[in-house]
């Protein structure tokens, strides 16, 4: 349709535009965000992502608790945050308003479906007053266009019912927004025809997101169209991921590399359950997964499978974490490989299921009985997801640990481009399991010790039931190195101790280093694990470029420790630890290497922007 | 593995250097002999059989299997069981449970791994006390049982363990106890044979916390009297010369009658296949304490669908339609585009 249609006005071109999407939970913004996001990605756009949604299904109909948006920010360049604020917000309705305006930038584009504004959905949204008829939006360019209406009129005609055809309001803004940043269109009408069955639902979906990006360009209600140019990527085949499927997919990938079936044993949890579903689709990569009763049965299947031979991998969220520590205990004493995959959610208790936090790397590293250290990864962005999963499992399977990997609900939700990875360039992860007798007893016979270690990386032999022989018995009570056997005198506990430690332990010497980005001659270093990345690196680089010198070091080893990071952070006067929580990762470098580190707190359930990030470490600089 | 030859075992190929540390005079040791007495005629390997337990007195009984085990945590025996048997379908797997570690702490994966009828045979220590903490009430102890932790009598009445498999749809459902080995083992015999998960209560004497607990039912002079042995397709009779019989009621309910006073067609027979699990119920039911008449043997062996060949079949289908996974042609699932 586009090339039967002359454009009046010349696009004017942008660096970057953040847009965000807001309406009721049943208005399909995620969705159109979704869209959105694909189609900027075909056509070549650096993006980042944030979808926010309530935790209710459907909380009530136009209230504030009930909205649900997706930001998007899409960029010519290499970007890794979805922006401090929104240039654009679309608002579907009074509460969507209400609950997203303080976001949008001062003078940014407000555009809102003018028909939602009635006075009962005002009421609603806890208005007294409507917002479109007195002053209070003069700090922005507001737009109203009335979708509903627009939709209803595109779509009667098909035969849509009028309850129905309101329905594609959503299609509506897609498209004018489309037109506004001129994006292909093929890319999303292709897409309806693929994903609407219904012909009527599919009729409907595409003359609503016409008319939205016809509207657009006919009337003049919005001067002119802007572009954003593709960015200058490196060069190779890209794929649009979230981080749970980069996460189910190095999860996958790491069962191939490792010659292992792969057994997932999960119970469904906000924001995690993305990955059981994930992994649920893939069977014929080995793949089994089982819907346990709880969280509890959910790791001690997967602890079952590992001993079986399997590659044992278990899915949650802080709740499910706490329901988990026992078990993941028993994988320390049993030393057996295992996967918990923690994707962090506010808390404590319920807290914010659908919002993202890093409340749990305390847990992770401390939160068991006893003396039981394991090993723990954080992923930093959504195509991270992939690799930190590959390492984690290399990890377990190498030294027969347990191993937690960290990511949250901001990666799991959240969408960037990612260059593929060459498949024959990621590593052999496979480990033999043992097939022999490997000690003689006193009275000379050959016999199988299931605690006889490897010199040195300090793991135990991997028997699988099955193998002749090898018939051993394991379990939760402390043994006797060597042999296994039950032993419960001082000596062999206190030395069993220190070995499993020391196992975990010796694991830095298998650990990239850590290393400084930006400038290494500065006197401030910001510190970062997980999901914080996209925005310390954006913040960084912005400070770095207004001439101020700062460095910066993220990690995704959080136990044990990069061994040169004492060293590292040392050198800089002055260390600031930006954390969404309040400062578990601080406490740890103060404690470990007695630095006056010092935090960055946010507890708000959503990213820090790089804006927020620029002026606190100006701050903390200070 | 069914094709693989198992050479021929003894008892001393089941039985581990490990010493038995339980308690003379335990009725374990009764269990531990019966089992490792059966093994060899199985047909089985030690190498291919895993015994889980969770934790208690009985939960040691890996320790003395020469065969892989894992001694887990308290009540997680069968989810771990579970993990196993999904993973390995072609592994022998059974459980060792107590009435504490299956029915208090570990319910809720005793009834999901009872729903999902997993190919794993479960044993059950019923002993109806706390042992390896040294005597508290357990939630198959009686009402008002004295204890270290109910001094004035517990206040809350007991599990049946029985009913709460037939409730969970066990697809098998036996009991027997430590006195009888023979029977034991034509137990657990059946219980190995079943293709599906096995739930088999085990009345176990705790001599130091509970010791006589259901001498009345078992003991060698009550046994004629008050042991119910069922057998399928016979007449549910019991007592000198079968004199003692079970009637169904009009209303279902079943009662032990005096068969001379409703003549022998009024007598129950014994359907262990029946799909309906009312009348097992019914049976696991009919005693309601350890004083009066209770029935042992298979109170219920049907078919039904079984979950770990399930899943497993599941994946071989995957990779029939699908093929071997191809891990590139996954990371280009969700449409991939070029930069140049």
């Amino acid at each position: 349709m586009t090339d039967t249609v002359k454009r009046v006005v010349e696009p004017e071109s942008l660096h970057h535009v953040v847009i965000r999407f807001a309406g009721d939970s049943g208005d399909g913004m995620q969705l159109t965000g979704d869209r959105f996001t694909s189609a900027s990605a075909l056509f070549g756009n650096d993006l980042a992502t944030l979808p926010e949604f309530p935790a209710e299904i459907r909380a009530p109909a136009g209230t504030v608790p009930g909205v649900s948006s997706f930001q998007v920010r899409i960029a010519d360049s290499d970007i890794t945050t979805p922006g401090d604020a929104p240039t654009v917000l679309v608002a579907m309705n009074p509460a969507a308003l209400k609950a997203d305006l303080d976001r949008l930038e001062k003078g940014g584009l407000l555009i809102v479906n003018s028909d939602a504004f009635t006075e009962r959905d005002l009421e609603k949204a806890g208005y007294t007053e409507n917002p479109l008829l007195d002053d209070s939006l003069r700090s922005y360019r507001l737009v109203e266009v009335p979708m509903t209406s627009l939709t209803k009129t595109a779509t009667i005609s098909l035969g849509v019912k009028a309850r129905d055809a309101e329905r594609s309001k959503n299609f509506f803004a897609l498209g004018l927004i489309s037109w506004l940043y001129t994006r292909p269109v093929e890319t999303t009408t292709k897409w309806i025809a693929e994903r609407f069955k219904d012909p009527l639902v599919r009729a409907s979906n595409e003359a609503a997101f016409k008319a939205g990006y016809h509207f657009g360009e006919t009337t003049e209600l919005i001067d002119h169209p802007f572009k954003v140019p593709p960015a200058n990527l490196r060069a190779g085949e890209y794929t649009n991921v979230t981080g749970n499927t980069a996460l189910a997919w190095g999860v996958i990938a790491a069962g191939q590399l490792a010659k292992l079936p792969i057994f997932l044993g999960s119970y469904p949890i906000t924001p995690a359950s993305d990955i059981l579903h994930e992994l649920s689709k893939h069977k014929h990569f080995g793949v089994r997964t089982v819907q346990a009763e709880d969280e509890i049965a959910a790791i001690g299947m997967a602890l079952g499978s590992a001993f079986a031979g399997h590659l044992g991998v278990t899915s949650t969220s802080g709740p499910g974490m706490a329901l988990k520590s026992e078990t993941i205990s028993l994988a320390i004493s049993l030393e057996l490989p295992l996967l918990i995959l923690d994707i962090q959610r506010g808390g404590p208790s319920t807290g914010l299921p659908t919002k993202t936090d890093a409340g749990d790397l305390q847990m992770a590293l401390y939160g068991r009985h006893g003396e039981s250290p394991l090993p723990v990864i954080a992923a930093y962005s959504p195509s991270h997801c992939f690799f930190a999963a590959i390492e984690a499992v290399r990890i377990a399977l190498k030294y027969r640990t347990p191993v937690i990997l960290l990511s949250d609900g901001y990666l799991a939700n959240g969408a960037e481009p990612w260059l593929l990875p060459n498949i024959d360039e990621l590593p052999d992860i496979s480990v033999p399991f043992a097939t022999e007798l490997n000690h003689v007893a006193e009275d000379g016979t050959n016999e199988f010790w299931p605690y006889l270690r490897d010199p040195e990386t300090l793991a135990r032999p991997w028997a699988i039931p099955g193998t002749p022989k090898l018939m051993h018995r394991i379990g939760g009570i402390e043994k006797e190195d060597g042999s296994g056997n039950i032993n419960y005198t001082p000596q062999n506990h206190q030395r069993m101790i220190h070995l499993r430690a020391e196992k975990i332990a010796g694991i830095a010497n298998d650990i990239p280093l850590a290393g400084i980005s930006g400038d290494e001659d500065a006197s401030t270093c910001v510190l970062g694990w997980g999901s914080t990345w996209g925005a310390i690196t954006e913040a960084v680089m912005r400070l770095r470029n207004d001439g101020t010198k700062v460095a910066s070091v993220h990690l995704t080893h959080l136990n044990p420790l990069p061994k040169n990071l004492g060293e590292i952070l040392r050198r800089f006067k002055t260390v600031l630890v930006p954390e969404l929580n309040s400062g578990q990762l601080c406490r740890l470098i103060r404690s470990e290497y007695l630095i006056d580190a010092r935090s960055i707190s946010k507890l708000q359930g959503i990213p820090f922007t790089a804006g927020e990030l620029v002026i606190a470490i100006k701050e903390g600089m200070s | 593995m069914s094709d693989t030859i198992v050479p021929l075992t003894t008892k001393k190929d089941w039985s581990s250097d490990q010493e038995v540390r339980w308690c003379p005079g335990c009725g374990d040791y009764g269990v531990l002999q019966a089992v490792q007495t059966l093994m060899p005629e199985l047909g089985v390997s030690p190498a291919n059989t895993v015994f889980v337990s969770g934790i208690g007195c009985s939960s040691r009984f890996p320790y003395y299997m020469n065969t892989y085990g894992i001694h887990s945590i308290h009540g997680r025996a069968p989810a771990i069981a579970t993990g196993v048997k999904t993973a390995r379908p072609d592994l022998d797997v059974w459980v060792i449970t107590g009435d504490g570690d299956a029915l208090s702490i570990g319910g809720n994966h005793l009834i999901h791994m009872l729903r999902r009828n997993v190919n794993i045979t479960l044993l059950l220590f019923n002993n109806r006390i706390y042992g390896l903490t040294k005597g508290q009430y357990s939630p198959t102890s009686e009402l008002g049982k004295v204890t270290k932790s109910t001094p004035l009598g517990s206040v809350d009445p007991p599990f049946n363990p029985l009913a709460v498999a037939l409730g969970a749809g066990a697809s098998f459902v036996a009991r027997t106890h430590d006195l009888d080995r023979k029977h034991m083992i034509e137990v657990f015999r059946a219980a190995h044979a079943h293709r599906g998960a096995s739930f088999v209560e085990i009345f176990q004497n705790c001599n130091v916390f509970n010791d006589g607990a259901f001498k009345d039912i078992v003991g060698r002079e009550q046994r004629e009297e008050m042991l119910i042995d069922l057998k399928h397709g016979e007449q549910v009779r019991f007592g000198a010369n079968g004199h003692l019989g079970v009637m169904a009621a009009p209303d279902g309910s079943l009662k032990i009658v005096e068969v001379a006073d409703v003549g022998e067609s009024a007598i129950l027979v014994h359907d262990k296949y029946r799909e309906n699990p009312g009348l097992a119920f019914a049976l696991a039911g009919l005693s309601h304490d350890d004083h009066s008449p209770t029935p042992f043997g298979i109170f219920r062996e049907v078919e039904s669908h079984e979950y770990a060949g399930a899943v497993s079949a599941q994946v071989a289908a995957a990779y029939e339609r699908q093929g071997p996974g191809d891990l590139g042609a996954l990371l280009r699932s969700n449409g991939t585009w070029m930069v140049e």
